[in-house]
C-alpha cells in the first residue's frame, strides 16, 4: 500500500461522507435535535428528581442539564455510528459497498477509512449540539472543548467500530430497525449517561454490575472528563481495548475469506 | 503460472455455498483485446464468477491471474488492473456524476487533476461529458450504465469485468452499450469479459464461453461453438449445450 494512495483513498472517502451528509439534511436535523430535546426538555423536568452529588470530575453541585451532557455526546456519536452502519447495510443491498470492497487497498485499511469519516461527522455533530447548547446557558470552559476532541475522536472510532460489526451480522436492511431498538437503548440506559452509576448500584448490584461493563459507559466517562480538561485513564483504556476488539472482529467479519460476508450477500448466480 | 498475452487467466475455480456447487472446475482465459462473453442462464454461476474474480468472496480451489498478478497471492496488483461494472447498480444515486467519479477515482489513489482529464475523456467517449453536474437520481438507466462504464475504465484497467451489464435497459440502451463496449475491445485493446444470458449481445467475431450449472460447457469463438455442437447459430447452440446438460 503507497501512502500517497492511501491518503488519497482517505480524502475521498471523507468527501463522500461529507456530501452524503450535507446532502441528508433531515439527518443532521435529527442528530440535534434528539439530544436537544433530552437537554431541554427531559433535563429541565428531572432536574427536581434526580439530584447528583459531588463526584468527580466535578467539584461543586452541578445541575441535572450539565450532568448529562457527555451522555448525549455519546448518543450523538453512538447514533451516528448506528446511521453509519444502516449505510453500509444499504450500500451493501444497493452495492455501493462493492465499489469500495473491489478497491486495490487492503481491507482493512477501507474499513479504517469508513471509521474515520463516520467518526468526522459525529465530531461535526457534536459541536453543533455544544453551540446549540451553550445558547440554553449549558457550556464549559474554551479549553473543555479542545480537550474533548481527542476523547471524541476515541470514542467515535469505538462506536463506529462496535455499529460495523453489527452491519456484518446484518443481512437485510428490515432487520436494522430491531437492532437498533435492542443495542441503542439498553446501551444508553444501562450507563452512567442520565445517572451516576452509584444510583444505580442502590437500585440492583446486578444492575450496576451490567453497567460496569457496558463500553458506553466509559465513552460517557471520558467525555465527561474531557470536558473539566481532565484525563480518565480507566476509561480511556477500556475504550480502546473495546476499539481494539470491536474493529478486530468487524475486519474479520468483513474479510471474504473468512468472515461473514460471503455467507451474507450470496445470492444470485 | 500465468502467460504473457493474457488479461485473465482462470484455472480449476471451484466454489460452494454450502453443500451446493455453485462452481465446478471452471477454467478459461481472455487474452488482450479480446471480447469474451460469459453466456449463461440465471443461475449458470456467472454472479458468483464474479464474486470471486473481483475478490468479494474467496475461494482455496482454483487460481486466478489477472494481467499476470495472482490474486491469492497479490491480490492489490491484480485488483488495480481491473475495471467492474456489476450487475446491481453501484452508484451512489445523492452525488452528482462527477462526484461519484471521483470518488472512484480517490479509492484508486489518481491525483485529482489526473482523475478530471481522465473523468472528461470518458464521459466525452460516452457522450455524458453534459451530464457530469447531474445528480445520479436523476438519469435514466442507460444513462447510469455509461456511468459506470466509464467509472470502470478511470484508471485504464487492462481488464474489464461486465456482469450483465444490460439487466432492465430498453432496447437502444441496451444496443448502445453493447456496441461501444465491442468498439472499445477493438480500438482500445482492451480485454472484456461480458456474461450475459441473451444471444443477441453477442457478435459473430466474439469468442464465447457457455456456462451451465457451475461448469464451463464450451469455450472457443462463436463458428466453433456453433461447428462443436451442429446447430445452425449461436442460439441454437446454446440451447442444444443447456438442453444436453439437463437431459
Amino acid at each position: 500500500m503507497k501512502p500517497l494512495h492511501a491518503w488519497r483513498c482517505l480524502l475521498g472517502i471523507l468527501l463522500r461522507e461529507s456530501l452524503r451528509f450535507i446532502h441528508q439534511r433531515e439527518r443532521f436535523i435529527a442528530a440535534l435535535i434528539r439530544p436537544l430535546v433530552w437537554l431541554l426538555v427531559f433535563a429541565a423536568g428531572f432536574r427536581s428528581v434526580l439530584g447528583i452529588s459531588i463526584i468527580p470530575p466535578y467539584e461543586t453541585y452541578i445541575s441535572y442539564e450539565v450532568y448529562i451532557v457527555p451522555g448525549l455526546i455519546g448518543m450523538i456519536q453512538l447514533f451516528n455510528g448506528m446511521q453509519s452502519s444502516l449505510s453500509m447495510v444499504y450500500d451493501r443491498e444497493m452495492g455501493s459497498m462493492r465499489t469500495l470492497l473491489v478497491s486495490p487497498l487492503p481491507r482493512w485499511y477501507l474499513l479504517v477509512c469508513k471509521l474515520l469519516a463516520g467518526t468526522f461527522i459525529s465530531i461535526l455533530q457534536v459541536y453543533a449540539f455544544l453551540l446549540i447548547a451553550s445558547a440554553f446557558g449549558i457550556s464549559m470552559t474554551p479549553m473543555g472543548y479542545v480537550y474533548l476532541l481527542p476523547s471524541l475522536l476515541a470514542c467515535g472510532l469505538m462506536l463506529g467500530a462496535f455499529a460495523m460489526l453489527l452491519s456484518s451480522l446484518i443481512k437485510q436492511l428490515e432487520n436494522f430497525a430491531g437492532i437498533m431498538n435492542f443495542v441503542i437503548f439498553p446501551m444508553f440506559f444501562m450507563s452512567s449517561a442520565l445517572y451516576p452509576l452509584w444510583r444505580m448500584r442502590e437500585s440492583s448490584e446486578l444492575l450496576f454490575n451490567i453497567c460496569s461493563l457496558n463500553p458506553f459507559t466509559y465513552v460517557v466517562e471520558l467525555t465527561r472528563f474531557a470536558l473539566y480538561q481532565r484525563f480518565n485513564a480507566e476509561a480511556c483504556i477500556y475504550t480502546l481495548i473495546a476499539l481494539t476488539v470491536f474493529l478486530g472482529a468487524a475486519i474479520y467479519a468483513y474479510d471474504p475469506a473468512r468472515g461473514m460476508m460471503h455467507r451474507k450477500t450470496a445470492g444470485g448466480a | 503460472m500465468s502467460q504473457d498475452g493474457l488479461a485473465l487467466e482462470v484455472a480449476g475455480l471451484g466454489f460452494r455455498f454450502g453443500k451446493k456447487v455453485a462452481l465446478d472446475d471452471v477454467s478459461f482465459s481472455v487474452a488482450k483485446g479480446q471480447f469474451k462473453v460469459l453466456l449463461g442462464p440465471n443461475g449458470a454461476g456467472k454472479t458468483t464468477f464474479f464474486s470471486l474474480v473481483t475478490r468479494l468472496y474467496i475461494s482455496a480451489l482454483g487460481e486466478i491471474h489477472v494481467n499476470g498478478a495472482n490474486l491469492r497471492d497479490a491480490p492489490l496488483p491484480a485488483l488495480a488492473q481491473m475495471g467492474i461494472v456489476f450487475q446491481q447498480p453501484t452508484l451512489d444515486l445523492d452525488l452528482n456524476v462527477r462526484q461519484n467519479l471521483l470518488y472512484h477515482a480517490a479509492l484508486h489513489g489518481m491525483k485529482k487533476s489526473h482523475a478530471l482529464e481522465r473523468i472528461e475523456t470518458e464521459l466525452t467517449r460516452l457522450g455524458m461529458l453534459e451530464r457530469q453536474a447531474e445528480k445520479v437520481r436523476q438519469l435514466n438507466g442507460g444513462h447510469r450504465r455509461r456511468v459506470e462504464i466509464a467509472r470502470a475504465l478511470l484508471h485504464q484497467p487492462k481488464m474489464l469485468l461486465l456482469d450483465e451489464p444490460t439487466v432492465g435497459l430498453d432496447a437502444p440502451s441496451r444496443r448502445d452499450i453493447v456496441e461501444h463496449v465491442h468498439r472499445m475491445a477493438r480500438e482500445q485493446n482492451i480485454a472484456i469479459l461480458w456474461s450475459t444470458h441473451l444471444i443477441d449481445e453477442i457478435f459473430d467475431e466474439d469468442s464465447v464461453i457457455v456456462l451451465h450449472q457451475g461448469r464451463v460447457c464450451a469455450d472457443g469463438s462463436v463458428a466453433q461453438v456453433i461447428a462443436q455442437t451442429g446447430a445452425e447459430n449461436i442460439a441454437a447452440a446454446f440451447e442444444r449445450i443447456v438442453g444436453d446438460m439437463e437431459s
